[in-house]
C-alpha cells in the first residue's frame, strides 16, 4: 500500500462551457462543467483541471462562477490554468475553491511571480505549467525547449533546467505538456517526461497526446509521472476512468479504484 | 431556536476554508449551522470545532499567537468534538522541524518532522495524491469508512507523536507515518477529507453526530 497515481481528467472551458477544440479548430461542447465535474468524481478521478483557452476580462469573471459552482458539489482538488498572471489571480482562484493553479508564459515573463505566489500561498497550490518542444541539436542528442502561446513562441530555455528551477522557486508539482504531442493521439513524449520527472523532486504530470489507456500507463512506468492528464479519450465516452485505472492496475500500477 | 448546533470552522488566515465549510455542509443536518470564523466567541460558542489549516508552521503559529486563537483552540480542544485537519493536525504538537524548527501548542507531546526518504530517491515530495489510511484502531470517525481507504493528501511533514496510544491511523510513503490521532473528544487528521470525496464525506459526517464522552 502506498501513493496511488493519479488520473487527472482536464476540462477546456470557454465561455462557462466545457469544450475540446481538434487542434484549435472544429470546437465540439462537451457540456455543463458542473455535470462533466460530476461525472469524473463518480467515475474515480483523482483530481480535475480547468483551463480557461479565452482569458478575456469577462469570461475570467464567469470561469470564477465554475469554480465556484464545482467547488460546492465536488469534492475532490481542483486545479485551475489559464492567464494566472498575479498574486491577485491566484487569490480569486482559491478563494473560488480551486486547490492549485497552473502557472505558465507568467513564470517565464516574471519567475519572481512564482516564489512570490510560493511564499504566499505554499507550495502546495503552486503547480508551473511547462510546454516543451523538442529541438535539434547538432549531435542529435534529446534536447526539448519552453515555448509560450500555444507553442508558437520559443523563449530558448531548456526544459529541464526550466524545471529544475522551478522546484528551487518552491513549485510543488510540474505539469510537462509536449507541443510536438499535444493533440496527435499518438502518445505522451515519454522520454521528456522522464528527463524532467527524473531531475526533480516534485511530482510530475505528463499531459498532451493520450489516445489510448495504454499511452495512460505507460506515462506512469516509462514516463516516471506520478500523474497522468487527458481531456479527449474522457470527453466524448471513448474511455471512462474507472476503465483507465483498471488498466492501470492490471499493469501493476497503484490507482485508487 | 435551541436545538440549532453551531460548528464553527476556524480561521486565522491560513488557507481557504471555503472547501472545509463547504464539504461540512453537504452532509450536516437541517439544523446544524456551520460557520467560518476567526472569532473567539464563534470559537467558545460552537458545539464543535473544525481546524484546518495550510501553509508553512511558523506562519500558521504566528497567526494563532497574534489572534489569541491559540488559547480559544486549547480550550475547546479540551472540551467539545474538536477535527483537526492537515496542520491543524501537526500543529498540536510539541514543534515542528519547518522553518528552522518552530514551537507548537503542545497539546500533545512529539515533533511534526520532515519525511526523509534518502533510501526512497523515487518517492517525491509533497506526499501528494491518495494515499491509504490504516486504522488503527477503532473509531467513531471511522465509521462506515472501509479500512484501507483512500484519502487525499498533500503535506511536507507529519507527526510523530511521542505516546503511540493516540495513533488512530498510519499510512505509508516509503516510512510509515501517522496520519491520523485520535483523544478523547478530538481526531485529527493529515489528509483533507473535504478533498477526499466520498470517504471525506463520510468522516465528516460522523464527526458532525459525534458525542464523546
Amino acid at each position: 500500500m502506498s501513493l496511488a497515481k493519479r488520473i487527472i481528467p482536464c476540462l477546456d472551458v470557454d465561455n462557462g462551457r466545457v469544450v475540446k477544440g481538434v487542434q484549435f479548430v472544429d470546437i465540439r461542447d462537451a457540456g455543463d462543467p458542473v455535470e462533466v465535474a460530476k461525472r469524473y468524481d463518480q467515475q474515480g478521478a483523482d483530481e480535475i483541471t480547468f483551463l480557461d483557452i479565452t482569458a478575456t476580462a469577462h469570461q475570467r469573471e464567469t470561469l470564477v462562477h465554475v469554480v465556484e459552482e464545482v467547488a460546492n458539489q465536488v469534492f475532490i482538488p481542483l486545479t485551475v490554468g489559464g492567464g494566472i498572471r498575479s498574486l491577485d489571480d491566484v487569490r480569486t482562484m482559491l478563494n473560488a475553491g480551486a486547490d492549485k493553479v497552473a502557472i505558465n508564459s507568467a513564470a517565464i515573463f516574471n519567475p519572481g511571480f512564482v516564489k512570490g505566489a510560493c511564499d504566499t500561498f505554499g507550495s502546495q497550490c503552486i503547480v508551473i505549467a511547462i510546454d516543451a518542444k523538442k529541438v535539434n541539436t547538432a549531435d542529435g542528442s534529446d534536447k526539448w525547449e519552453i515555448f509560450t502561446h500555444g507553442g508558437r513562441k520559443e523563449t530558448g530555455i531548456d526544459a529541464i533546467e526550466w524545471a529544475k528551477k522551478m522546484q528551487a522557486l518552491g513549485a510543488g508539482e510540474l505539469l510537462v505538456t509536449s507541443m510536438d504531442k499535444d493533440g496527435t493521439k499518438s502518445g505522451f513524449d515519454l522520454p521528456l517526461t522522464r528527463a524532467i520527472a527524473d531531475s526533480v523532486s516534485i511530482p510530475v504530470i505528463a499531459s498532451g497526446g493520450v489516445g489510448t489507456l495504454e499511452d495512460l500507463c505507460d506515462g506512469i512506468t516509462e514516463g516516471h509521472a506520478e500523474a497522468v492528464l487527458a481531456a479527449s479519450i474522457f470527453h466524448f465516452g471513448e474511455h471512462s476512468v474507472i476503465e483507465a485505472k483498471q488498466t492501470m492496475q492490471q499493469q501493476g500500477i497503484e490507482v485508487r479504484l | 431556536m435551541a436545538d440549532q448546533k453551531l460548528i464553527t470552522v476556524v480561521d486565522y488566515g491560513m488557507g481557504n476554508l471555503r472547501s472545509v465549510a463547504k464539504a461540512a455542509e453537504h452532509v450536516a443536518a437541517p439544523n446544524t449551522r456551520i460557520c467560518i470564523s476567526q472569532k473567539l466567541q464563534d470559537i467558545e460558542d460552537a458545539d464543535a470545532v473544525i481546524f484546518p489549516g495550510q501553509g508553512a508552521a511558523k506562519a500558521c503559529m504566528q497567526a494563532l499567537q497574534t489572534s489569541g486563537i491559540d488559547h480559544a483552540i486549547l480550550k475547546s480542544a479540551a472540551e467539545k468534538p474538536f477535527l483537526g485537519i492537515c496542520m491543524g493536525l501537526q500543529v498540536l504538537m510539541t514543534a515542528s522541524e519547518e522553518n528552522q524548527g518552530v514551537n507548537c501548542l503542545n497539546l500533545y507531546k512529539g515533533h511534526a518532522k520532515a519525511f526523509d526518504l534518502a533510501d526512497f530517491p523515487k518517492l517525491k515530495i509533497p506526499h501528494m495524491g491518495w494515499n491509504q489510511i490504516h486504522q488503527t484502531q477503532d473509531h467513531p470517525l471511522w465509521h462506515q469508512i472501509p479500512q484501507d481507504s483512500r484519502f487525499y493528501f498533500v503535506h511536507s511533514y507529519y507527526v510523530a507523536p511521542n505516546d503511540r496510544s493516540i495513533i488512530a491511523g498510519t499510512s505509508r510513503h516509503g516510512i510509515t507515518f501517522t496520519s491520523a490521532i485520535a483523544h478523547n473528544n478530538l481526531f485529527a487528521i493529515q489528509a483533507h477529507p473535504e478533498k477526499s470525496s466520498a470517504a471525506g464525506l463520510q468522516l465528516f459526517k460522523n464527526f458532525l453526530h459525534w458525542n464523546p464522552q
